[in-house]
Order: C-alpha cells, then structure tokens, then sequence
C-alpha cells in the first residue's frame, strides 16, 4: 500500500523533474542523434568554463565556512540562553532564507553602490558583495539546524564532564561539539550546496563579470545558445550535488541515532563567559538587519527627500520602466501562481513524507525508503535553470504540450518547494511511535482514522509551518520561474529583475519598492509560520 | 459491528504454521497456538524470541511468510487490523496524548458509532473496572505510569474485543505496582470473560495473569499447557532457568534429590535452613535479602545449591547448617537432551 502510495509523487517526479533534466543533458550531449562525449569534454578544457568551476568552488566554500563560524556562536546564543527579545532575534536571523534572491541582490546593491551607506567599501559589483550575501542567506540553515540540535543536548553529558575537572572550553571541545558535529557537517553540507547553485544572488550581483556554474548555465542557454556546454555543466553540478546529497543523508541519520536528548531544553541565563557568543550574535543581527533596512530607507527617498513615489509607480508603470505590465499585476500573478504551487507541493509532500517516515523491518524495505528520501532532495540542488529550460524543450510537443500553458510555473515552483515540505514534516512524521498508529488499529480505525486520530493532532502545526514555508518560496522563486513564466503574466521576482536591468535610476526606485512589497509578503507569511511555533511541541 | 458480548461459543484464537523472517533470518518459526474462548494464554520467552512479532501477526500488523491466523473458525489471515474486533495494550500504554482519559477510553466505541450517552456510561464502568472512577477529563500525560496502564486497559476492553492482545502491559511498570495490576489485571480480564494473549519475558507477570503458558524460544514454541503444569514441570534445563530456577542437577546428584529422577531443577526456596531437616551443608557465601538469607551451600553429594534461611540466623562461610528439600522448588526435567543441544 505504501509503495502505491509513493506512485503519484515519484510520476510527478519523473514527469516534471527527470524528463526535463534528461532532456536538456540529452539535447547538449546527443545532438543531432549522435553521441558527443569528446566534443563535450573539450567544454571543460576552456578557460572561462575553468574560471568559472573554479569560481564557484571557492566562493561556496569560502561563504559556507563564514557561515559556520559565524552561525555556531549565533546559534548558542539564540537556543542555549535564555534573555529578553530572544525570539525577535530568533525570527530576523531566519528571515533571510526565506527572503527572494531578487529581494537581497537588490537590497545589497543598494547597501554596496557607490551612493549607499557602505559606498566608501568600493566593493560593489566585485567577489566580496557575492560573497556577504550567500553569507546573509545561509545563516539561517546554520542557526536552526545547530540550535535546534544544541537546544535538545541533554546538558547532564556536559556537567558529567565538568564535575570530572574540565574547564568550559574543554567541555565544549571534548563534549559539546562531538555531539553538535553531525549538525554542523550536515548545516555546512546543504550550505555548500545552496552557495554552489545560488543564481538570483549571482545574477544580480555578479552580472557577466562573475559567474558560477549555475549563472553560466544561463547565459550559456540564454545569451549564447551553447546548450552542448550547458548540458556538461549540468551534468557536472547533478553529480556534485549527489554526492552532497548522500554526505547530508549520512550526517543526518547519524545525528538522528547517536545524541541523548533530554526532553525538557534548560536554556540558562547569558553568564560573563557567554561575551564573546554575544558579540557574534550582535555582529550577525547587524548583518542581517542591515542591506533590509537600507532597502526599506531607500525605496522611500526619491531625490534626496522622503517619498512615496516610487510605490506609486506600482500601479502605474512610466514609461522608462519598460515593462509589460504594472507592478500591481505581477503581484496578482505571484499570489495565484503560489497559491497552486503550494497546493501541490503539499499534496505531494505529505504523501511523500509519510511514506519516507516509516519504519519497514527488513533492510530492503529500509535502503528503498533512503533512496525515495533522497530523489525527492533532488531539486534541491539541481540548478533550476536546467529544470526550466529543460521544461521549455521537453513539454512541448503531445502529449504534454504545455509550453504555452500558464501550470509551468505553479509546477516548476511546487518542485522547488516541494523537498523543503518534506524537510519540514517527515522529523516530526518520524518521531510518532508507529505503535500510535497500531493501537488505533486495534481499536477499530482504518487507515484514514487512524491517520486521523495518531499524525494530524501532531502535524498540524507543521502541516501550516509548512504550508507558509513553501508560499514564500514559491512568491521569490526566480530561476525556473525566469524560464517559464510568459511575458504578459510576470511574476513579481521577475518583474524587479527586469527593472534593475534598467539603468535609469527610476526604475531602480520602483525595483526597490517592489522588492519591499514582496519582502514584507514572504516574511509575514513567515512570521505566522514562526507564531505557530509558539509553545513548546507536544503540550497544549 | 455491534457492541455485544461475543459469548464463548468454543471455537477462539487458532494461529497454524506461522513463519516470519526478516532479511531471511526466521524470527517466527512454524508456531502453531491454540487459545480456547474465554482463556488467557501468556506467551514466555527471552527478548528477542520472536514473541513481539508472533503477536503482531496475530493483530495483524505483521503479515506472515506463511501459515494461517484463525478466530472461531474464520481465517484472518488477510483481514487488517482493524477489522478483526481484536484489541492490542502496549508496554508503555500509547495512549493519545491530545485526547482525555475519556476520549481514549471511548476511541473504539467510538469508531462503532455508538451513541454518546451509551458511550458515557460504558466509560464510567470501565474506569470503575480499572479504579480510577471519575478521571474522564484528565490528560493521559498528568496520570502516574501505573494510571496510564489501567486507562490503557479500559481503553482496550471498552469495545468488548473478542480478544484481547497484550504485549508485555506491565514491564514498564516497578515492582510494588507491578504485583499491584497483575492481580487486577487478571481479575478484570476474568470478570470480563474476555479472551486474551499475553506477551512477556517476565514468568512472574505470567503467572499472576495467565491460565496457560506457552515458551517460546528463538521462534519456536518449546513447551506450552496450563500454566502450573508448565511452572512445576519444565520441559528442559533453558526452559526451567527461564522459568526462575536456578540450578539444574544431573546423574547422581539428581537422584540424591529425586531417587530415579537424571536431571533436576531447582529454585532457590528449594532449600531451607531448618533445625530436622535431613540433610546437611556448609556455607560458601551469604547474603542478606529483604525477607530471607540468602545461601549458596555445599551440599555431600549433591554439589553447590542456592538455600534460603530465617533472618534469625546469618550465618558465616564455612558454618554447617541443616537443611531441609521443599519439594514445591524441585523439578524433575524429562526433556531429551537433543532439544537441550539445540538450544
């Protein structure tokens, strides 16, 4: 029954995601019916390409290994100690994950540019802006993946090691961070993995100077036609992002089965020793607060004075705008193109999270259940430019002619989405004693009662965390959508992109004000999603 | 289905040649049990023997390699879990957590649609059953865990099961409390003419609840029957030690105690410091338990026996104390030893 059940997503799976990858590979490795794998190895002999790997490599370390140094500490801070305005802190450290990429290369733009408050740095436009922002996105990965760990630690490991004469940093050495290290390994995994396949990001920020695998995908595709040099870049990023897949799934079911957790979290108040974590804290909710709020300052000063015209331009484009449609409208194409989206990928994403949450007794039953988890963690990391444009040439001939049908973006959106709700729901889906499930059995309910009376009590809330969660990525997704949606119905992300690409400072203006409006859409959104976290899980 | 007594019309639980295997290593092998209406049958053995998932099977949550689950007379073999009108009490109760005592009690009549105000009362004659009455609108997580336990009886007996499935209900529970629900356990089971199979590894929770036993073995059932002849009459030397004896006498030694007998098991209260007894031994170690002394002594010819002695007298290593033989302690084994090789 399980596997029946597992069908539908993997269909879908194979329909939407395997057939327009394929496609794409198969059209830059197998061009005109014949097989050119020499032709194609010769790509990764120039030395743009070269640069670009290269490029990517190091920028994506480099950015996860701030990211860790800096989150740890934050993370300690925010869930281990307990202080006052700890949970506004909590929610503007997360906030940017969920930010569109649109919205932060636009908000670091104006933070970095020559007129902006961090002018003076002169690191507009180079390595360094990339770099700050894939830092500014993924800290949040970090800060929850390790403070949910740390919050759980059962401390008495740490007062055992204490009463036996070791010194705090010892403790911490010796202690906590062998137990925090298959959080931090898996965090810094899925980092890796964001920064190597971030696009938004680059494309807004990098333009033709800097380009990681991912943006050259598109221009490749886009500028110059190379669909040869696109395939093997895609099929390079396929197999690095397995290979990354498998560390985290390897990490996380380590983490799952080696730590002691203590059922009650016991956050203590911030001692002398705590500065340093502190200040690091106070550094990253800096970070954080600031390329926002000079976004926010920004959309409000027309021509040195405060005002509200570059909102007004939402309704009403000018003409140097030069777009098809009001900005109004993109919002309206947004909000229904998410609301489908997040349909669907709820729908597939509660089966497949059930599914993969189950515990089968033979060790067939259980490799099977980590492969199923793992294929729907493929989206994630494989670049959604090859996901769209794989789209444009695969779906367009019968029986699935829908290039020209408006459900491309909902779906390309859904698959983005959809490994995120899977993320969200299966822990807690896997933390229900299946014997819940069985005594509900025995006393009578079929399947859908049971699922009834034992899951939803418990997932609701993640059911509605989820829900949000995958709205807001659908509202700032960028690099499939920039493929798939038509001209005349733009979503609100691909709108700014094509007004920042406008030199007039005009459309800057309402760039930023767009941006505004879709940053306060996703993190309220995101804010009923954290108020649902209210209370502690389990109680009532 | 309605919420009858199902009266004990002969016929009850048949399970017939169940198998299960995981990953090709048997956990279950070739069982077959017979449990008559209105019986309670204790399945006894080792963790790991198989039992859980012969019980599983039963409930229909595990669907066997082979062989057939029967009740009066109908195969279930196919049927799920909740269709078969069973019941099934964890070790640690699972009892939902976001419902009340009353809500969990009601779950099954609930399922059959019975009305409300039936259901109010068939509640409060359960948690009166069970000796909690008037707990309905508490939350299973303010209950003591023995408290749980009885809600998650009450829960399971509320739709009259035709049979009543329990996996190992009071290991979770600490001694006083253990010997405590046991007996209630056992009174409640009987009042309610309801027919039940107990799991456990514990021959104590055994013996207080069952009316036969059966001992299961990496997946085999050894022995089964009424569950005193079983006690007093172990099949082989793995089976008694299972069963609480602790030594296992052979040839000479076991006819000294026994004449005739070639092998037998002894408990600890077989022997017994007592002034006439008959025999003599000498201490080798002492301890002092709760109730009793506790001794391992030398006994001529028949070789080191645990002995219990009054808590008047504690004797040194060394000492020579009379003893007298408590033929309740003594078991003469008459398994073949081919079974006891195998095991």
């Amino acid at each position: 029954m399980l596997a029946g059940l597992a069908v539908v997503p993997l269909a879908f799976l194979a329909i939407f995601f395997v057939l327009p990858v394929g496609g794409m590979v198969g059209r830059g490795l197998h061009p005109d019916g014949h097989w050119a794998i020499a032709e194609s190895l010769d790509v990764l002999g120039r030395s743009r390409i070269r640069r670009v790997l290269w490029f990517t490599v190091w920028i994506a370390a480099l950015a996860t290994a701030i990211t860790v140094l800096l989150g740890v500490p934050a993370a300690y801070a925010l869930h281990r100690l307990r202080f006052r305005g700890q949970r506004l802190l909590r929610a503007l450290v997360v906030m940017p994950f969920v930010l569109p990429t649109v919205v932060v290369g636009v908000a670091f733009r104006t933070l970095l540019s020559r007129s902006g408050p961090l002018g003076f740095l002169g690191i507009d436009g180079s390595w360094v802006a990339i770099l700050l922002a894939l830092v500014f996105f993924n800290l949040a990965v970090v800060v929850r993946t390790v403070g949910g760990l740390w919050e759980s630690l059962d401390s008495r490991a740490e007062e055992s090691a204490a009463a036996l004469g070791a010194g705090p940093v010892m403790v911490f050495r010796t202690v906590t961070l062998p137990a925090l290290m298959p959080a931090i390994v898996s965090a810094a995994t899925v980092v890796f993995l964001f920064c190597s396949t971030a696009f938004g990001v680059v494309l807004t920020l990098g333009g033709l100077r800097y380009s990681t695998v991912e943006t050259e995908i598109y221009l490749l595709t886009t500028n110059f036609l190379d669909l040869q040099a696109a395939a093997v870049l895609s099929l390079l990023q396929l197999a690095a992002v397995l290979v990354l897949l498998v560390l985290t799934e390897v990490s996380r079911t380590r983490r799952e089965r080696a730590v002691a957790r203590s059922a009650v979290p016991h956050p203590r108040r911030p001692a002398r020793g705590d500065a340093v974590p502190l200040a690091l804290t106070a550094l990253v909710v800096a970070f954080v607060v600031t390329p926002i709020a000079t976004l926010v300052v920004r959309s409000l000063r027309v021509d040195g004075r405060w005002s509200l015209a570059s909102y007004r331009r939402l309704g009403a484009p000018s003409s140097t705008d030069a777009v098809l449609v009001p900005v109004t409208e993109a919002i309206a194409n947004s909000w229904r193109t998410a609301v489908d989206a997040t349909l669907l990928a709820m729908v597939l994403g509660v089966i497949v999270a059930t599914v993969v949450s189950r515990r089968p007794a033979t060790r067939r039953g259980r490799r099977g259940l980590a492969v199923l988890d793992g294929v729907f963690m493929l989206p994630l990391g494989i670049s959604a430019v090859t996901v769209g444009f794989g789209f444009l040439i695969t779906l367009d001939r019968p029986p699935l002619d829908l290039r020209s049908s408006p459900v491309l973006v909902p779906i390309a959106q859904a698959m983005v989405a959809l490994p995120l709700v899977v993320r969200t729901l299966a822990p807690v889906l896997r933390s229900i004693d299946p014997r819940q499930r069985e005594a509900a059995a025995a006393l009578g309910a079929g399947p859908v009662r049971a699922w009834l009376s034992v899951e939803l009590p418990v997932v609701w809330r993640p059911l509605l965390a989820a829900t949000g969660f995958a709205m807001a990525v659908s509202l700032g997704e960028f690099g499939a959508t920039s493929f798939l949606a038509r001209p005349e119905r733009p979503t609100l992300p691909v709108v700014i992109y094509q007004l920042i690409a406008r030199p007039t400072g005009e459309s800057f203006g309402t760039a930023l004000a767009a941006s505004v409006v879709l940053a306060v859409l996703t993190v309220v959104i995101m804010g009923l999603v954290e108020r649902l976290r209210v209370g502690s899980w389990g109680t009532f | 289905m309605a919420a009858e007594p199902v009266a004990a019309s002969g016929g009850g639980l048949d399970v017939e040649h169940v198998s299960v295997a995981f990953d090709g290593t048997p956990a279950v092998d070739d069982v077959s049990l017979a449990l008559p209406a209105g019986e309670v049958l204790a399945v006894l053995g080792p963790s790991g023997c198989g039992k859980s998932t012969l019980l599983r099977v039963v409930a229909g949550l595990q669907r066997p390699d082979g062989g057939t689950v029967t009740f009066d007379g109908q195969d279930l073999t196919g049927v799920p879990t909740h269709r078969r009108g069973f019941a099934l009490m964890f070790q640690d109760g699972q009892l939902f957590q976001h419902l009340s005592v009353a809500g969990n009690v009601e779950y099954a009549l609930r399922r059959r649609r019975v009305p409300r105000a039936q259901a109010r009362d068939r509640v409060a004659e359960l948690l009166g059953l069970v000796g909690l009455p008037g707990l309905q609108d508490r939350r299973p997580a303010t209950l003591s865990g023995g408290q749980q336990q009885r809600v998650a009886l009450a829960r399971a007996l509320a739709g009259r099961p035709r049979l009543l499935l329990l996996d190992e209900p009071l290991s979770s529970l600490d001694r006083a409390l253990r010997d405590r629900l046991g007996a209630d356990l056992r009174r409640i089971i009987t009042a309610s003419g309801t027919t039940a199979l107990l799991v456990t590894h514990d021959h104590e929770e055994a013996f207080t609840v069952a009316d036969r036993m059966a001992v299961m073995r990496a997946g085999r059932i050894v022995q089964q029957g009424v569950t005193a002849d079983v006690w007093r009459r172990p099949h082989d030397a793995e089976t008694a030690e299972f069963l609480g004896y602790t030594t296992v006498l052979e040839g000479e030694a076991a006819s000294a105690v026994v004449p005739g007998a070639r092998r037998v098991a002894l408990r600890p209260l077989a022997w017994r410091v007592q002034p006439d007894g008959g025999h003599t031994g000498t201490v080798t170690a002492a301890a002092q338990g709760a109730d009793v002394v506790r001794l391992r002594v030398d006994i001529a010819g028949i070789g080191t026996v645990d002995a219990v002695g009054s808590l008047r007298e504690f004797p040194d290593a060394g000492d020579r104390v009379p003893l007298a033989l408590d033929p309740v302690g003594v078991a003469v084994l008459d398994g073949d030893d081919q079974l006891d090789d195998d095991a």
